[in-house]
């Protein structure tokens, strides 16, 4: 199981004024249960190169393979992939269009052809592993606040089973306490189900937390793809274009070159902290 | 999916006719309008074709981005050619079955169409080589005389490039709520009519939502500026006529005369 792209082009407006290469020769493999990060630049080409994930845009050239086959084969049948590979949006709570946030989150369900109640079971899962309180459920999606709008699209998304979700920057626009609640319920469900997580980020510090491999987009092809560490070892490269390692990377580097022993390559601050009180240890006994 | 509609959209390019005043252009393309439909003859159909030619040539646009704006009237073209060719009385031509061709039907039919054409061209040369911000300040200025009867020339002109603005940003909206509901599964191709006009309620509602939401902040954003009206409100880049512009007002004041006195002589 596993999502291949092997050389991808992708060309917007294709011969005119207007001409944009998005993504010029992305090949990459993606694995079952692997939790991706993606960063990049505005305009590097993240949010083109997640579309083509489920179809939703056709490479100019080049061949995309879900499961060893061809999904631009005559005869492979794309609805289906849209319900195996689910995507959110950027502000996926402009998406919300029913009476009731039950009956939107029913919409994904109900287009893969399951019955009503099939369909109201799954609803039921998906919003409870959002973790939406009940008494909001039969109320208008539009009298939610943000950050509760977008549990409820992610639920939309998340009704249809997916096996590998993708979510595109669904942190932009929320406060640090509704950031750090979607992205911990996104990964339980990573832990829990064993869902493959592609999730596209603006936030170092997000990705570091989170993702096993992170994907660095530049001027639309791959720059790095490696573990957080191996990536932000080359936070100097990241800086030219525009990108960043994490804060504690930034002091990490600092205290080495003040001569304290520390791990140069912590990314995140529970490995800093560990880090750290581990020379204070090494200082003591001496 | 949708972006590729190109009537009335600008082709960045830096020629003389990107160049010239808005106003100049507006009315240029007034008087090739006229002028269109006063020639006659042979000779006044090479003059503003000509004119059309060289208005082409030193727009630097692609001919080939100018014929895509055709596309859009081939319909219209063929049924006005075709009542053209069959309903008009004169001398018979050739007769098909029950329908007769006149010569002077077929001589109005080809005339008809090729003023069409040139009707999209020459105003497409306007859309394309002006943005619409000028196209909007180009108007507001040469019809501010009609504050003066209390005509509300400013705020005609502010929503007019508050709409033509929200274009793209609407087109960009539809297509990423499509995609976001396809996403989910959404079909918006297949079905009879009913079906089809029920699938776009997915897609109708958040975009309205949306829109309405763009208006509130656009209209608080305006406000949170100090915008109250025209009264008093000084531009940016207020329009000067150039010596380039008062040169094409010759040239189009030649070119009109021309074209009458050809209608009048031949």
């Amino acid at each position: 199981m596993s999502i291949i792209l092997d050389k991808v082009n992708y060309v917007y407006s294709e011969k005119t004024a207007y001409e944009i290469h998005a993504l010029k020769d992305v090949s990459l493999k993606i694995e079952d249960g692997e939790f991706i990060g993606i960063i990049g630049h505005t305009g590097s080409g993240k949010s083109t190169l997640i579309q083509h994930l489920n179809g939703l845009v056709k490479a100019t050239s080049g061949g995309i393979y879900y499961n060893g086959q061809d999904i631009y084969d005559e005869d492979f049948n794309m609805k289906e992939l849209r319900g195996k590979v689910g995507l959110v949006f950027q502000y996926p709570e402009h998406q919300l269009f029913e009476t009731t946030i039950f009956a939107d989150v029913c919409f994904g369900p109900l287009n893969q052809g399951l019955s009503k109640k099939d369909a109201e079971l799954r609803a039921f899962t998906a919003l409870r592993s959002v973790g939406l309180p009940e008494e909001y459920w039969y109320q208008s999606p539009f009298e939610l606040s943000g950050g509760q709008k977008r549990r409820v699209a992610i639920a939309g998304v998340l009704a249809m089973k997916p096996e590998v979700l993708v979510l595109d920057e669904p942190t932009a626009g929320l406060d640090p306490q509704g950031r750090d609640e979607i992205l911990d319920q996104v990964a339980k469900m990573h832990e829990e189900l064993g869902m493959t997580i592609i999730l596209v980020s603006h936030s170092m510090e997000d990705v570091a937390k989170y993702v096993d491999r992170l994907i660095v987009m530049n001027h639309g092809s791959v720059m790095l793809d490696g573990t957080p560490r191996e990536v932000f070892h080359y936070y100097r490269e990241l800086e030219e274009v525009g990108l960043a390692a994490p804060q504690v990377t930034y002091l990490m580097h600092e205290l080495r070159k003040r001569g304290i022993p520390v791990d140069g390559e912590a990314t995140t601050l529970e490995e800093a902290k560990a880090s750290i009180l581990k020379c204070f240890q090494e200082r003591k006994n001496r | 999916m949708i972006r590729d509609i190109t009537i009335g959209q600008y082709y960045p390019a830096d020629s003389v006719v990107h160049r010239l005043d808005p106003r100049v252009k507006l009315m240029a393309v007034i008087l090739y309008v006229i002028s269109l439909f006063t020639f006659r003859g042979i000779w006044g159909f090479v003059l503003v074709t000509l004119a059309l030619a060289g208005m082409i040539k030193l727009s630097k646009v692609p001919f080939r981005f100018m014929v895509k704006g055709l596309k859009a009237i081939v319909i219209i073209l063929l049924i006005t050619a075709l009542f053209n060719l069959f309903l008009t009385p004169g001398e018979t031509w050739v007769t098909v079955w029950k329908l007769t061709i006149t010569k002077e039907g077929l001589k109005s039919a080809v005339f008809m169409a090729i003023r069409l054409i040139y009707l999209i061209l020459g105003t497409s040369t306007l859309t394309l080589t002006t943005t619409p911000n000028q196209l909007t300040d180009g108007m507001e200025k040469a019809l501010s005389p009609f504050n003066k009867i209390h005509v509300p020339v400013h705020e005609v002109a502010m929503m007019m490039s508050i709409a033509l603005r929200f274009i793209p940003i609407l087109i960009e909206e539809t297509d990423k709520i499509m995609k976001a509901q396809i996403a989910r599964g959404a079909d918006f191709e297949s079905g009879n009519l009913m079906k089809k006009a029920k699938a776009m309620v997915p897609l109708l509602v958040p975009l309205f939502i949306s829109a309405f939401r763009r208006a509130n902040d656009l209209a608080l954003a305006m406000e949170a500026r100090c915008y109250n009206g025209g009264a008093g409100r000084t531009k940016m880049k207020p329009l000067k006529y150039k010596k380039a512009d008062l040169a094409a007002y010759g040239i189009m004041l030649g070119y009109i005369v021309m074209v009458i006195l050809l209608r009048v002589l031949l």
